[in-house]
């Protein structure tokens, strides 16, 4: 629900109004499957009814998880990256270089299905059967990122794990090719990794921070326009 | 000129071929070809590394990154709105298709649904990018075969769907017309009747396409049996649109999921092909083409009344959480991966192209093939340099 300006309390669509779907019995089916086959790798998961499932599991079953995958019906390889979770200590890219840094909250919060590492594998598999997919999602340690390769068991995660190890540093334990995907081969460091500065707000500031305009509307965020 | 003897012309033959495999009975000499990165056969700036046994390809590798923008990277400085001016560029002959599921993704994640107005114009705009993207597609792949008079009708009648995009956005190739909870603008005066006699016009160009290339016989010798893909191996690396239909498999975004959007009100038809060759992904595209006119015409007689944008909040902020949209666009599925952690921009996009899938089994496919058919599976598998970057 949304508040207008005058006090006035109206829903933001036809959606609120309606009582969303309490249980999806097929994707809970799914989860059930996958935690049937893979036992205790199933770290946690997460249905929202009637939109998608998210299934976080073990690192070292990662292998195992796209074959029991592949067994389930989930044939259909979707693609392959990785999130970093830790929050930019760039920030948006907009601060004043001539101002002291601002503070920032860099606790490292995860996503859907919860995590224990700063970034994690994301894969999607779809059943061609039904078209329902499944959210992989796997932690990769700090120091030393590495998972299992997924290419014997999906030949087409070759190219996308080449781009998550350029854009993200994860090494595939198992890949026959590990080479830069886009970048030169000399590239230094990881493009997608929170802490690589966008080069192109450093070594320009943004110039939005000179003449900054009041926001229309004012105060509050949640203020509703037209 | 001294004659050498077999032996020792064998032997002169093996220590040439270094980094190619040498057929020493034929006594051809391997050699590396590059194609590229500036070649007309690829749509942007692609390098195909082949290297050759004769006529044969024994291993090929394209190599991207020649358009690599960064957008994944560029998104997380950019709030949500202005999200659609980037991806506008992934796909550039589609691209209002590219907005409509980074859009549908944000609205997820809020919770709200453009209204029926909104949704029917979001679908018929849709639906004309695919238009636009395939039928240059149907003149290009003449070109890239040698028949050079295909190519003029397309740029010809193509003309006409990009300026019905420009009467309804404003732009010919980036309308940026999309917003969160809805669109920009109504459609203009006049609109439903101009697109009523182009989508006549683009069906007459498909049937004109159809006698002159397809029924062609050089074309049906040069495609039919050429880089078959059969359906596993399709599946593993993640092909879809036409490429996935033409290996059989039975799978259409637009009708197998429910999205907000308008294409389940009408009726049409998902073509498929069992031969998975070069021919079927090109045939399977032409009837692609000719639904979607069908999807067009009988949507701008349908569109309901309304307003085409819902009330939403003027600085738009986007609730915590994870979407996933995909949608099928003229390349094939084309999904955001969109987290948000409720603040004005969004933490991370992946965004996931249909390109980029479709490119990644050309070292399977070209193994084996001969030099002048590495065209035409390029040209059947149909890519943008821009959807395999990013």
């Amino acid at each position: 629900m949304a508040r207008a300006p005058n006090g006035e309390v109206f829903p933001l669509s036809a959606t609120d109004t309606e009582t969303p779907v309490a249980v999806d019995e097929t994707r809970n089916a799914i989860v059930a499957r996958f935690s049937a086959a893979l036992g205790d790798a199933v770290v946690d998961s997460l249905v929202k009814p009637g939109d998608d499932v998210w299934i976080r599991v073990r690192t070292d079953a990662w292998r195992a998880v796209g074959d029991v995958a592949r067994e389930l019906g989930f044939v259909y390889f979707d693609f392959l990256s990785a999130i970093d979770w830790m929050p930019s200590p760039y920030g948006r890219g907009e601060d004043d270089p001539t101002e002291p840094a601002p503070e920032r909250d860099m606790t490292v919060r995860q996503g859907y299905a919860g995590g224990e590492t700063r970034m994690q594998v994301l894969a999607r598999v779809v059943d061609p059967t039904t078209t329902i997919g499944v959210n992989l999602k796997a932690d990769v340690a700090d120091d030393s990122p590495v998972i299992d390769s997924w290419v014997t068991v999906f030949a087409g995660a070759n190219w996308h794990e080449r781009e998550a190890w350029e854009m993200f540093g994860i090494r595939f334990a198992g890949h026959p090719d590990l080479r830069n995907m886009y970048l030169p081969t000399d590239f230094e460091g990881h493009p997608l990794r929170k802490d690589f500065p966008l080069l192109a707000r450093i070594v320009k500031p943004w110039p939005g921070i000179v003449d900054v305009e009041p926001l229309p509307g004012g105060g509050s965020d949640d203020e509703a326009g037209e | 000129m001294t004659m050498l003897t077999d032996r020792q012309q064998l032997s002169y033959i093996a220590a040439q071929a270094a980094d190619a495999r040498v057929n020493l009975e034929l006594e051809t000499e391997g050699m590396t070809l590059n194609i590229g990165p500036q070649h007309p056969a690829t749509h942007g700036t692609l390098r195909i590394i082949a290297r050759l046994d004769g006529e044969q390809v024994v291993w090929a590798e394209p190599s991207c990154g020649y358009m690599h923008r960064g957008y994944e990277k560029l998104t997380e400085v950019r709030t949500f709105p202005q999200v659609t001016a980037l991806i506008n560029r992934i796909d550039w002959l589609g691209s209002f298709a590219n907005e409509v599921p980074f859009i549908l993704a944000a609205e997820k994640l809020m919770g709200i649904e453009a209204p029926a107005r909104a949704q029917h114009i979001r679908t018929i705009l849709f639906e004309l990018s695919r238009i636009a993207n395939v039928s240059l597609f149907l003149g290009d792949l003449g070109v890239q075969l040698g028949a050079i008079t295909p190519v003029f009708m397309a740029f010809r009648d193509r003309e006409y769907v990009l300026n019905l995009i420009e009467g309804a956005t404003g732009g010919r190739f980036h309308p940026n017309f999309d917003r969160i909870g809805g669109l920009k603008d109504d459609l203009p005066a006049g609109w439903i009747d101009e697109t009523r006699s182009v989508m006549k016009k683009l069906r007459n160009f498909c049937d004109e396409i159809e006698n002159l290339l397809f029924g062609n016989e050089i074309f049906q010798s040069r495609t039919r049996g050429i880089g078959v893909i059969p359906r596993d191996v399709a599946m593993q690396y993640g092909l879809s649109g036409a490429n996935l239909r033409a290996s059989g498999v039975d799978w259409d975004l637009r009708r197998d999921q429910s999205l907000p959007m308008a294409w389940n009100k009408v009726d049409w038809k998902v073509w498929t092909h069992n031969d998975g060759d070069s021919f079927a992904r090109c045939w399977v595209r032409l009837q692609e083409v000719r639904e979607s006119t069908k999807i067009v015409d009988q949507l701008i007689e349908t569109i309901p009344a309304g307003p085409v944008m819902t009330k939403v909040p003027r600085i738009i902020k986007v609730p915590e959480g994870e979407a996933w949209v995909a949608t099928e666009n003229p390349l094939g599925e084309m999904g955001y991966y969109v987290v948000s952690k409720g603040d004005l921009g969004p933490f991370r996009v992946k965004i996931r192209s249909a390109s980029f899938n479709n490119m990644s089994i050309t070292p399977w496919l070209l193994k084996g093939v001969y030099v002048p058919d590495i065209i035409t599976i390029l040209a059947s598998l149909y890519f943008i340099l821009g959807d395999i970057d990013r």
